[in-house]
């Protein structure tokens, strides 16, 4: 197992990736074999680390972890979406392709978060990090033309339940796990470990 | 609200008219520790080659280009798949494309294949599909799946796709199921109806004879959606070999016409816009009239509720083809029931309910061979192969596996090829003394969706009998 120490790491210097520590291990697979002892196969190990650019989504990810929501609006005035605000985040406008401006929607959120619909699972994929069961909400916001797919932290989600959003500022992940949401009037002595309003 | 431009609304017009000639599939399993996908290949292309009593080495000498899809270059560990299938299929140096499209990937090879030929640019086009999932355990497969979410919004949360779609069918039970209970009902009669067809399927992996209350019982997935709702994960391959006419004569007595038309929409389910609602030949303004008094709620279009993307395909592909309604047209189809709920929205999306209406064309009994209310034929029966919930859904492949199960259908040939005892035992398996003779009696023309996602990609296929064309060229 590799140590913490050794896991790769990268910043960014001039426009170029610098990288520091393993990125890749490497280890031996073993046979797969019938009952009878006929190979069959083998197992193929590996761990890899990728790197990955959030581009001009980055200082949405970058927000979260200063209890910011920052959606984007098309402010083209010869766009028929013009106006139309977007959450999730989309660097471009969909319509006239032209950069949209990032705004910030933190109080449009704490003040008019409204689950559109939700799910609870105790079943997830591998690699999963959240608390299980998992209670994934879609949040609806009044003058947003689309709808954020996210968590409840606190509570059983209802269809129509007003929620308000908080930060993960301990320990960020710097992942969209670092937005969740409570219900309205939840005391800060309910909320989850590294999280604040 | 969004629009679309005339230009983007035209319907597609083909060069020339396209033939479904033949088409064949491997078995469908969990997983081949045995098998090599080149092998799964071989024997749907040997299987085409059968049905039309050629070689392989005969049907192969006609293929002018090649489309392979296969979805997940992950959970195959292999990239360029397609240059290693052509290889072993022994078809260099002929052109070929790799085709994804995720759960739809299918449906688009077939696509490709379709306007490969109508342009003009290949007489006879092969599109053959497959997938490799039994290379990670099945947890390791639903992040892999739950990759096809968008990686920075989406896939982070819970890494299981079952979650992305059971958001909608939490919606759509709440608008359109009006919160009964008899709708979660309905759900599970989709599934026992989907396993019990597989049961007659030799091809199948997911057959089985269990009940409402079975369904009702399994684990939860995701709720409302529970272990029995959900689709298959397999291995297996499909293919189809498509032609114009003078080559498609040529090659058998009996090919059928194939259309494919194509939709699109937003990979996130949160991007959805509201926008009107793109009417069927069959639907007029008045259909949805006053829809959100009637059903408070569904205030957005297509919301969490439809997918557009599937009723795209079929603005397309119904007029491409002279269908006016689906249900006095089509004489049987293969959806793409990746999950209970999606095979409700897609009834709606197609039109043969209208929107919020869907459950109608599970309980009036229209859906199956066999109406239970009357004992008499089912008006438009679905997934008489089992779909992705009874059968399989080995991604790439799935789309052209319901292909084939149409064109086995109108032929005729359905019985004889799934009720082969010989075909049960070359698979393992016992044909089962029950078993049921699931053809459709005088079945002309039928359809096929292929579906990506929550609604990426959409494809509509259909096949008519030539003599029973609804539209002229």
């Amino acid at each position: 197992m590799a140590t913490t120490k050794s896991l790769g790491t990268a910043r960014v210097e001039k426009g170029r990736y610098e990288l520091e520590g393993k990125f890749h291990r490497i280890e031996p697979g073993t046979p797969i074999r019938r009952e009878d002892g006929k190979l069959c196969g083998v197992t193929k190990p590996r761990s890899l680390i990728h790197l990955h650019s959030y581009g001009g989504e980055a200082v949405f990810f970058e927000g979260l972890t200063k209890r910011k929501i920052y959606a984007t609006r098309c402010d083209n005035p010869a766009c028929d979406a013009k106006g139309s605000i977007f959450l999730p985040f989309r660097i471009y406008c969909p319509d006239c392709l032209r950069k949209a401006t990032v705004i910030d929607v933190t109080d449009l959120c704490r003040k008019t978060a409204t689950i559109y619909s939700f799910i609870v699972t105790e079943r997830t994929g591998a690699f999963n990090t959240l608390k299980i069961p998992i209670k994934f909400i879609n949040v609806s916001f009044e003058g947003v033309c689309t709808i954020l797919m996210s968590y409840l932290s606190v509570g059983e989600p209802k269809i129509g339940m007003r929620v308000v959003p908080i930060f993960r500022t301990r320990n960020p992940t710097y992942t969209i796990e670092d937005l969740s949401w409570v219900p309205e009037g939840t005391p800060d002595s309910k909320l989850p470990k590294g999280f604040t309003f | 609200m969004i629009k679309f431009s005339e230009m983007q609304l035209k319907i597609p017009k083909m060069a020339r008219p396209v033939f479904l000639v033949t088409g064949g599939m491997s078995e469908f399993r969990r997983a081949f520790p045995e098998k090599k996908t080149e092998e799964l290949c071989i024997e749907a292309l040997t299987m085409a080659a059968e049905l039309i009593n050629m070689s392989p080495a005969e049907l192969k000498s006609y293929i002018h280009t090649a489309y392979y899809g296969h979805f997940a270059d992950h959970f195959g560990d292999q990239l360029l798949g397609e240059a290693v299938i052509h290889d072993r299929l022994g078809l260099d140096p002929l052109g070929n494309i790799g085709i994804k499209t995720g759960g739809a990937t299918g449906g688009s090879t077939l696509w490709e294949a379709f306007k490969t030929v109508a342009s003009g640019y290949s007489d006879c086009t092969l599109a053959m599909g497959w997938e490799r999932m039994d290379e990670v355990p099945t947890d390791e497969g639903n992040n892999y799946i739950a990759c096809a979410a968008d990686k920075d919004w989406e896939t982070p949360l819970g890494h299981i796709y079952a979650g992305y779609y059971a958001v909608m069918a939490q919606r759509y039970w709440k608008v359109f199921g009006k919160e009964e209970p008899s709708f979660r009902e309905t759900l599970a009669k989709i599934a026992v109806k989907h396993r019990g067809y597989g049961y007659h399927n030799p091809f199948a992996h997911g057959g089985m004879k269990i009940t409402v209350k079975d369904v009702l019982n399994s684990p939860v997935v995701a709720y409302p959606l529970r272990a029995l709702d959900c689709c298959l994960m397999s291995v297996g391959a499909a293919c189809a070999i498509l032609a114009d006419e003078k080559t498609a004569f040529k090659m058998c007595k009996n090919p059928l016409r194939i259309y494919v038309a194509a939709g699109s929409h937003t990979l996130r389910v949160a991007d959805r816009r509201n926008m009107e609602i793109p009417l069927l030949p069959h639907e007029t303004p008045e259909t949805y009239k006053d829809f959100s008094k009637r059903y408070p709620g569904a205030d957005r279009y297509p919301g969490f509720t439809s997918f557009l993307a599937t009723r795209m395909s079929a603005y397309y592909a119904y007029r491409m083809a002279g269908i006016q309604n689906p249900l006095d047209d089509l004489d049987v189809a293969e959806l793409h029931d990746a999950f209970t709920i999606s095979d409700v929205q897609s009834y709606e999306d197609l039109g043969f309910r209208p929107y919020g209406q869907g459950r109608d064309y599970v309980e009036s009994g229209d859906c199956y061979h066999t109406n239970p209310h009357t004992g008499k034929p089912g008006r438009l029966p679905s997934n008489l192969s089992g779909g992705l919930i009874g059968c399989m859904h080995a991604v790439g492949a799935t789309g052209i596996m319901q292909t084939v199960e149409l064109m086995l259908q109108i032929w005729g040939r359905h019985g004889e090829i799934h009720g082969d005892p010989k075909r049960w035992e070359a698979f393992g398996k016992k044909k089962p003394e029950d078993w049921v003779d699931l053809q459709v009696k005088g079945a002309k023309r039928g359809l096929a969706i292929s579906h990506a996602g929550v609604g990426s990609h959409v494809t509509c296929t259909i096949v008519i009998h030539p003599n029973h064309l609804l539209k002229q060229d």
